[in-house]
């Protein structure tokens, strides 16, 4: 039976008038304890996606379900580590997790959940930060803080938005793994947002590509039937990943591509008149006013999609 | 090394050449007074200089020295020490201020939370916000006029609540449209309750802009007391002055004024201090 299920979503921004469909018929289903990851352009409507699993956002269009029950807002039952880390900046590490932990598990002793809190900052690497505030932590450190939330709340599904998407590329391949690792142990169900294929690839049971907005759609579901652990120096040679990869890519930059665009706009060019300083300035009549001023032109740019 | 040695000097050395130029010019603007012996053997003194009655530095402080150097002294009512007179403000100040924070927090709240609200009271509060305080006291005094003893005190704290307010009112309502969608996020997702929600969300996200209105409420709170002295005759700095003023004793009027500055000043430092403090927690 799956899971979650994603069936005919669209979603429009804007004033009735001027709307912009960001997502259109969506359909997706996802089975317990799977990994799924949605490869897709940046701006491509990704975190809207993702918005309506949480349930922050309803679906113009289209249903969402969780274990057959129509998700109608958010809830705690769905664990989201959100795009741009979402920590409290007055809170330390420790109290961060346990705002969450305090709120979901009310019956629980203080000693459970201090010991709860603890257990969850450690197995993100932190304890020696846990007393920590976010804007003393490194960028890395806030994603884990937030992943740790994530899980502490015990949730049924996990959603990951870019996780690391503001990451640099070797604090990116060691989280990759480690993420990985923790969304394993913990054997939950995950949905993972990345605009990398090969994070995708890397990390999920199954990539699926977005194609680029207005009114995205999903590509096709690619498995990624890699053993695991997955050894990234190995992997850049393994003909599968390669396979898997080029599938991925090709869809995003064929069928899932963006219409050509091209911009025009206007230029303003600038007040200059070359002066030369062989011929002497006329003391009176001052300075002689620029031959070209204020010519505007018209530029076009196409850009490749 | 040298570098730092030469800011240290420099935030030291400058402010006070800075002070010693303005006493120069105080001093060259400022009038003299000369005694003179007449021809008929009678003393008169004679002003002189660019602004004769403005006392110059020294004038001033050779003739407020009894208030400064016994600074909580009380001899009579209206002959006390330049602080003791500060204080009884700053009690009265205390006080209205306290009722702008009670009033205008909650204030700013709704009407950074409720668009609605926000819609029916921002013009009035923009037509009363300009509103000077000599023109709130008289309508306090009315308000008040049937509470007994204590009609006057309230008169006071009504002008300086009201004019102090917005600041508070406006910072309050800036703060909590600025929260962060994530943070709220966060609380949908686990979610928290209303009251939870407010006071473990949102007012923390809020506590930088309160306190920068705090900060510049309290320096209206203290704006406002002189005027409030001044029509209400309560004993306090502004009453001082206003008195000695109409005594003709020019250089009281200095002191006071050099006296309501100075701790306008060490006010506002206080207040930016607390607010930095919330502003880095944040
Ligand atoms: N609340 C909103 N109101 C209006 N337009 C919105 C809103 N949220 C998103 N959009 C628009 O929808 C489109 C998709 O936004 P979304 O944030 O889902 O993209 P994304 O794929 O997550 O991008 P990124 O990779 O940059 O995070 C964008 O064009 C954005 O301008
Ligand atoms: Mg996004």
């Amino acid at each position: 039976m799956p899971f979650l299920v994603l069936s005919g979503i669209s979603k429009a921004f804007g004033a009735p008038g001027a709307r912009t469909e960001v997502l259109r018929d969506v359909s997706l289903t996802v089975e317990k304890g799977e990994f799924v990851a949605i490869v897709g352009y940046s701006g491509s409507g990704k975190t809207t996606l993702l918005n309506m699993i949480s349930g922050l956002l309803r679906p113009d269009s289209g249903t969402v379900t969780l274990n057959d029950l129509e998700i109608t807002g958010p809830g705690p039952d769905r664990g989201v580590v959100f795009q741009n880390y979402s920590l409290l900046p007055w809170l330390t590490v420790a109290e961060n997790i346990a705002l969450a932990v305090d709120q979901l598990f009310p019956n629980w002793s203080a000693a459970k959940r201090a010991q709860h809190v603890d257990h969850h900052i450690a197995m993100v690497n932190l304890s020696h930060a846990r007393d920590r505030r976010p804007s003393e932590l490194s960028g890395g450190m806030r994603q884990r803080v937030s992943v740790a939330r994530a899980l502490a709340m015990d949730p049924q599904i996990l959603l990951l938005d870019e996780p690391l998407g503001a990451l640099d590329a070797l604090t990116r391949a060691t989280l990759q793994d480690e993420i990985s690792r923790i969304c394993r142990e913990s054997g939950k169900t995950v949905v993972l947002i990345t605009n990398d294929p090969d994070e995708g690839i890397m990390m999920a049971d199954r990539i699926v590509p977005l194609s680029a907005g207005p009114g995205a759609t999903l590509g096709p579901s690619i498995a990624v039937d890699l053993a695991r652990p997955r050894d990234r120096k190995a992997l850049n040679h393994d003909p599968r990943f390669k396979e898997i990869r080029s599938r991925v890519v090709s869809w995003l930059l064929g069928e899932g591509g963006r219409p050509a665009v091209s911009v025009s706009r206007k230029l303003v060019l600038p007040d200059i008149e070359p002066e030369d300083l062989n011929v002497p300035r006329p003391l009176i009549g001052g300075r002689r006013q620029p031959r070209r001023r204020s010519e505007e032109r018209r530029e076009t740019v196409e850009i490749p999609s | 090394m040298t570098f730092l040695k030469k800011i240290q000097w420099d935030a030291l050395l400058m402010p006070l050449v800075g002070l010693v130029l303005t006493l120069l010019a105080w001093q060259l603007v400022s009038g003299r007074v000369t005694p003179q012996t007449q021809a008929d053997g009678t003393v008169e003194e004679v002003k002189s200089g660019l602004i004769q009655d403005l006392p110059g530095p020294l004038q001033t402080w050779e003739k407020t020295k009894k208030y400064i150097v016994e600074p909580f002294a009380k001899r009579e009512e209206l002959d006390q020490g330049v602080l003791r007179f500060t204080w009884y403000s700053l009690v009265i100040v205390g006080k209205g201020y306290a009722i702008a924070l009670i009033l205008g927090t909650p204030l700013g709240f709704l009407l950074g939370l409720s668009k609605n609200f926000s819609k029916m009271f921002d013009p009035i509060i923009q037509v009363l916000r300009p509103v000077s305080p000599l023109a709130w006291m008289p309508l306090g005094v009315v308000i008040f006029a049937n509470s007994g003893k204590s009609a006057n005190e309230l008169a006071a704290l009504f002008t300086i609540a009201v004019c102090a307010m917005w600041p508070t009112v406006l910072n309050t309502a800036v703060g909590v449209r600025a929260i962060p969608q994530d943070y709220l996020n966060v609380a949908r997702v686990l979610k928290l309750s209303r009251t939870k929600t407010l006071f473990r969300i949102m007012i923390p996200a809020t506590l930088p802009y309160m306190f920068t209105g705090y900060r510049l409420s309290l320096g209206i709170a203290w704006l406002v007391i002189v005027a409030v002295e001044m029509l209400t005759g309560r004993i306090g700095i502004g009453n001082f002055l206003w008195n000695e003023y109409n005594n003709g004793l020019y250089t009281s009027i200095v002191l006071c004024i050099l006296t309501i500055g100075l701790v306008g000043y060490v006010l506002d430092r206080g207040m930016s201090l607390l607010e930095r403090r919330f502003k880095s927690a944040v």
